[in-house]
């Protein structure tokens, strides 16, 4: 039993998650369970504004949760320090970075931080590991680009190559898809399936691009008006989980080919 | 770092021409005095007791007080830029300089209401100093307490306006019931000076600035962090509210003590980071904080230079020529490049 609990990466137990203010509380999800072990990828989705964000964005800890426990690594999430967290769980965010005058190198040199002394200087082994971090997401020849040069597809692989270079055991996306087009949106997940499976992290992804994940990913978790529901996409299909995940007038799921349709 | 040589040939480039800037600023002036003289001056052996002097107590604390702030001002800009990832910002965002104003303008354009007796005492300048500096550091106050309550840092940059708008209007008020006598002496004031320090003046004004420095440097790892933005510096471990007040700090005993020595010094702080960051193609602190600190002390020392009208008896404000230079060196480096680097 506790060998199988130390693969076991992110935990909630109970989890429920919203807004609160003095007044009232908005609960947009309760009773979340979700188990993530080591080496997996799991893809968030749901309906535009069912609270993915907000699952995510309490699993990060930017904001709180109303009730119950997150562990990561068996430890809670409240027990974290700011620096420990760190070097716990990295993200990739939706929002642009803030200068895009670094270069690629650079950049993925920030996901070091978390090691390095107080003025920020590199080690060797820092080094290496940035340019592992470079070499896996096969972005070695841009390293001296600025950020400003690239494509939205080099940059997403910039910044995933950052995370990495954080050498955490979770990695978490808010939307890593968004602004791509068909073929760069289909490469990212592959990329991060082989991440998952070559560095033994364990991936976790929110999208949108609902046919690609279940053909990708170990585990989904979906997100309905109702309940989140995690399993491995096969059993989602055959629960008919997918057929609750959006209004039925205008898409339907069709489990043969584990897409939707729009309805003639 | 793959480019750290060409990063030292620039670096040795840049304090060989601060070198010869300070010898250039220190032989000229109004009276010509011979070069040789002058380092025999600096030397303590020159046989003309008046040279002596002029350069002793007058030429060379000048020529530091300009070095203390052009690389002041320039790093205080640079933070205040990176931390408001806003290319406008400049070391007075936070209403620094407004808040000197109005305790200059107190002191200055008050005076009339404390009696003719009282105001002699009041307008000396070491009252204008303590003026400035108090009325700095009351907005700073202000500033941080609001900020350790507002999580959003562009909330600050609005409320630094704000306060600045604030000062202005209670000057403006002041200046209305003022004599044109007070009027000109506030408003030589506002061209900024960086003569009439004394050696103890300029101590004083050194170790302040050393703390600020200090904080600035402390708070390198944490610029670069911000470079991604605030969720990601906080992802990496950060923790903003504390860089965030270090950064603010320093801002303000940087520009606070500038200001409150030499004036309110215009365009320095929004300039230099901006040419520093063009030339040296660069956004990295670790190079750009030295890189200000040269370029600063060097723009600094040239635009005084240029303002004492060598040879001649006026001295034109800094301030003017500040701009003056500043602004055409910007405007040509964006074009030439045709990319803001930020």
């Amino acid at each position: 039993m506790d060998n199988y609990n130390q693969h076991i990466v992110l935990k909630t137990n109970n989890l429920s998650i919203g807004y609160k203010t003095k007044k009232e509380e908005t609960v947009v999800a309760s009773n979340v369970n979700i188990e993530l072990h080591k080496g997996e990828l799991i893809g968030l989705v749901g309906a535009n504004g069912i609270g993915k964000s907000t699952l995510l964005r309490t699993l990060t800890n930017v904001q709180n949760a109303l009730s119950g426990q997150i562990f990561i690594n068996n430890k809670t999430l409240k027990d974290f320090n700011p620096e420990g967290l760190a070097k716990a769980l990295s993200l990739v965010l939706t929002e642009q970075i803030a200068s895009k005058n670094l270069s690629v190198f650079e950049l993925v040199a920030l996901g070091r931080q978390p090691y390095t002394n107080w003025v920020g200087n590199l080690s060797d082994e820092d080094i290496s590991i940035i340019n592992k971090a470079l070499k896996q997401t096969n972005i070695e020849s841009l390293k001296q680009k600025k950020c400003f040069e690239l494509s939205d597809g080099q940059l997403q692989k910039v910044m995933i190559a950052r995370a990495l270079a954080q050498d955490t055991d979770l990695i978490i996306l808010d939307e890593p898809t968004t602004h791509l087009d068909m073929y760069h949106k289909a490469y990212i997940l592959k990329l991060l399936q082989k991440l998952a499976k070559e560095t033994n992290k364990t991936i976790l992804f929110s999208s949108h691009e609902i046919d690609l994940a279940i053909q990708l990913c170990d585990k989904m978790i979906v997100m309905t008006n109702t309940n989140v529901v995690s399993d491995i996409p096969c059993d989602l299909i055959n629960k008919g989980t997918f057929d609750a995940l959006f209004p039925k007038d205008l898409i339907a799921f069709d489990k043969t080919t584990g897409s939707f349709r729009v309805r003639k | 770092m793959p480019n750290s040589k060409t990063y030292k040939i620039s670096f040795l480039v840049l304090i060989l021409i601060l070198i010869i800037c300070f010898f250039v600023n220190i032989s000229l002036g109004s009276v010509s005095i011979p070069l040789k003289s002058i380092f025999n001056s600096l030397l303590g052996s020159a046989n003309n007791e008046s040279w002596q002097y002029i350069i002793q107590d007058y030429r060379l604390p000048k020529a530091f007080t300009a070095i203390l702030v052009g690389s002041g001002l320039g790093i205080s800009g640079l933070l205040m830029q990176t931390l408001f990832r806003n290319p406008l910002a400049g070391p007075f965002v936070l209403g620094i300089s407004s808040g000197a104003s109005l305790g200059v303008a107190l002191v200055i354009l008050g005076s009339g209401f404390f009696g003719s007796a009282f105001a002699a005492l009041l307008i000396s300048k070491c009252s204008v100093v303590i003026a400035a500096s108090l009325g700095s550091f009351l907005v700073l106050l202000a500033v941080l307490i609001v900020s350790s309550k507002v999580r959003d840092t562009m909330a600050i940059l609005i409320i630094g306006l704000m306060f600045g708008s604030i000062t202005a209007a209670v000057v403006s008020v002041l200046s209305y019931f003022s004599s044109a006598e007070q009027l000109q002496q506030y408003i030589f004031w506002g061209f900024g000076s960086l003569g009439n320090l004394s050696w103890n003046e300029l101590f004083i004004f050194f170790v302040i600035y050393c703390f600020g420095i200090i904080l600035s440097i402390a708070s390198i790892k944490g610029l670069n962090t911000l470079l991604l933005g605030e969720n990601y510096a906080k992802s990496l471990g950060l923790n903003i509210k504390q860089s965030r007040l270090i950064i603010i700090i320093a801002t303000s005993l940087l520009a606070g003590t500038i200001t409150a020595f030499a004036g309110p010094i215009a365009f320095i702080g929004l300039a230099i980071p901006h040419m520093t960051r063009q030339i040296f193609n660069t956004s990295n602190h670790k190079i750009l904080l030295p890189a200000v600190f040269l370029f600063g002390a060097i723009i600094m020392l040239i635009c005084d230079s240029i303002a004492q009208l060598p040879t001649s008896d006026y001295t034109l404000p800094i301030n003017a020529i500040t701009s003056l230079i500043g602004a055409p060196v910007v405007v040509w480096l964006l074009v030439r490049k045709r990319k803001m680097m930020f």
